[in-house]
């Protein structure tokens, strides 16, 4: 089985945002990249189905500057067999998809892999637009994968609850958890990384259909009003008579 | 040319976000000097409820009342909304951000060639470009986007219009869609879902529990102050991955992302990432007994103390309201 997984470089989650160029760019001064924690779920259950089915192949994909390949070696680290990097920047996710599907259209991957959504533009859109592109199903969010045979069964998140869903392979996914649990490096993996073949390609079609514009940050809070817990019943009315929520 | 309303069916019932999402889609058509045309697909909702999807604006309802797609089929919606917006000549879809939303409106972006923005929080700037105002890095920031085909998909996060029903009534028509065989190929073999719970992503009020709740069996004290105040439970990551709550009610960065106009946040410290899944909450409210949780510093009341013995109190004092 041949499974591609598309992985993102964002900042760590712990981090706090902040502007530069007139709030058009991302600072990234002293900002943490990593796998996006989505696209570590699926990365991460890749890995398992390759551990229990001979013959799998796992290929991450991502699109990105040359400053993504330390987050790409991460990836070959925790066990992918090898890698693409396209060339460009992600700011557009029918962009992303288009590079996607013009890679998997040669290769004829059984599953495309990635999380439900980026943590920076957090559209969710990727998995979709590559599906259609390809003309095969795409799901998301899938929270549970099996693999039987030439069949998917899996679990997608709703409001409220789960679906459970089959259905055949080829398939694009969008992952979250408990797909799988995160994967940590071994030192193993960390040496075998530095010689995996990472192949870097130029993009094939530059056609975006949005513009990205400023950033702002949201409005700070007025500060918080403290009410003594003896007194815990005057915090129902003021949220009533003050602040009207209700 | 109006502006086409993809609406969500769930339990029978209209989802509250899409009507936030039709009454979105009639402000677009009012900029644009035409009128909003809602579909909903599915036969589980009755001519009269549909008919009522114009108390939010809509002039015109489709229906494509098919039993097949009564669970969202992601792509059978895809080809009936499709089909829809090449019928009423449209050039703007608007939906509410959700599970199957977001999986529809990426295909559709392929679809229709349009430019897709999602989690959009205010109504577009028109005037020669349409730049639409998303939320990015998860509740931590916004950004401007120009949306540059002429076919347009906004996905709109929960709060991004405040809408209030008039008691104008939609005209509503079959629509009769046509298939084909790849539609129907991913099976649902099972659907596990609560019922009669109000749904987090789309709940006004939220109580949420922490770890410091110390176990699944004192959610009661939680659950009791939700009910009285008709709020949804949420819950923290910790509190989601020891399986004390579902996984579905687990609130911050890569759980569900709310928007409540009240959010009370119970024996949670207030890690970033909880934070970015509240943080466009309108009015925050953090009970914890250490003064130095972070959480009161994003919050707009707090009280420190024990929660087994505030919350009891609290909820009798909703309940006194009434």
């Amino acid at each position: 089985m041949k499974i591609l997984v598309c992985i993102t470089h964002v900042p760590d989650t712990t981090s706090k945002i902040a502007f530069t160029d007139g709030d058009t760019q991302l600072n990234k001064a002293g900002l943490q990249f990593i796998i996006g924690p989505y696209d570590d779920y699926a990365l991460a259950r890749a890995v398992e189905i390759k551990e229990q089915t001979p013959e799998t192949t796992v290929t991450a994909l991502n699109v990105g500057t040359a400053e993504t390949e330390q987050t790409i070696r991460k990836a070959l680290a925790i066990g992918a067999d090898d890698a693409i990097r396209i060339d460009a920047e992600p700011t557009d996710a029918f962009f992303v998809a288009n590079q996607i599907a013009q890679i998997a259209k040669a290769e004829n991957y059984d599953l495309i892999l990635m999380g439900r959504e980026s943590s920076d533009y957090n559209g969710g859109q990727v998995h979709g637009m590559v599906g259609e592109m390809l003309g095969i199903p795409s799901l998301s969010p899938v929270m549970k994968l099996d693999i039987e045979g030439n069949v998917a069964k899996l679990a997608r998140e709703i409001e409220g609850g789960k679906e459970y869903l089959e259905a055949t392979l080829p398939l694009v996914l969008g992952c979250q958890e408990p797909i799988a649990e995160w994967k940590i490096p071994n030192m193993r993996g960390i040496m075998s990384a530095r010689t995996k073949p990472l192949k870097v390609v130029q993009p094939t079609d530059n056609s975006v259909m949005t513009t990205p514009g400023k950033y702002e940050l949201p409005a700070a809070r007025s500060g918080v009003k403290m009410i003594a817990a003896d007194e815990a019943e005057k915090l129902i009315d003021l949220l009533r008579n003050e602040a009207k929520v209700i | 040319m109006s502006v086409l309303v993809f609406v969500e069916i769930a339990d029978g019932e209209i989802r509250g976000s899409s009507l936030e999402a039709v009454a979105y889609g009639a402000e677009v058509a009012k900029i644009q000097g035409t009128t909003a045309t809602a579909i909903v697909l599915g036969n589980e909702v009755s001519a009269d409820q549909l008919a009522h999807i114009g108390n939010y604006g809509a002039a015109k309802v489709l229906n494509a009342a098919d039993a097949r797609l009564n669970h969202g089929v992601i792509q059978a919606y895809t080809d009936v909304i499709a089909q829809a917006f090449a019928q009423e000549n449209s050039k703007t879809l608007v939906l509410a951000k959700s599970s199957l939303g977001d999986a529809v409106a990426a295909r559709l972006a392929v679809r229709l060639q349009a430019s897709l923005a999602s989690n959009i929080t205010e109504l577009p700037q028109i005037n020669g470009a349409f730049t639409v105002k998303r939320g990015v890095f998860t509740g931590k920031a916004f950004q401007t986007a120009e949306l540059k085909s002429e076919n347009k998909i906004l996905a709109i996060k929960k709060g991004a219009i405040s809408a209030s029903p008039n008691d104008t009534l939609a005209s509503v028509e079959s629509f009769s869609p046509s298939f084909n065989e790849a539609d129907f190929a991913v099976k649902i073999t099972k659907t596990d879902k609560v019922t009669g719970e109000l749904l987090l992503p789309e709940a006004d009020r939220v109580v949420s529990g922490g770890r410091g709740l110390k176990g699944p069996e004192n959610w009661g004290i939680i659950l009791d102050l939700a009910h009285a105040l008709t709020a949804a439970t949420g819950c923290s990551k910790p509190v989601s991955d020891l399986d004390w709550r579902p996984h579905h009610e687990h609130v911050g960065q890569t759980g569900v992302k709310v928007s409540p106009t009240l959010y009370i946040a119970v024996g949670i410290s207030g890690a970033i990432q909880h934070l970015a899944g509240v943080s466009s909450s309108k009015c925050i409210v953090v009970i914890n007994k250490d003064a130095d949780a972070p959480f009161f510093k994003a919050a707009d009341y707090g009280i420190v103390g024990d929660a087994f013995e505030i919350l009891p109190r609290l909820t009798k004092a909703v309940q006194n309201l009434k």
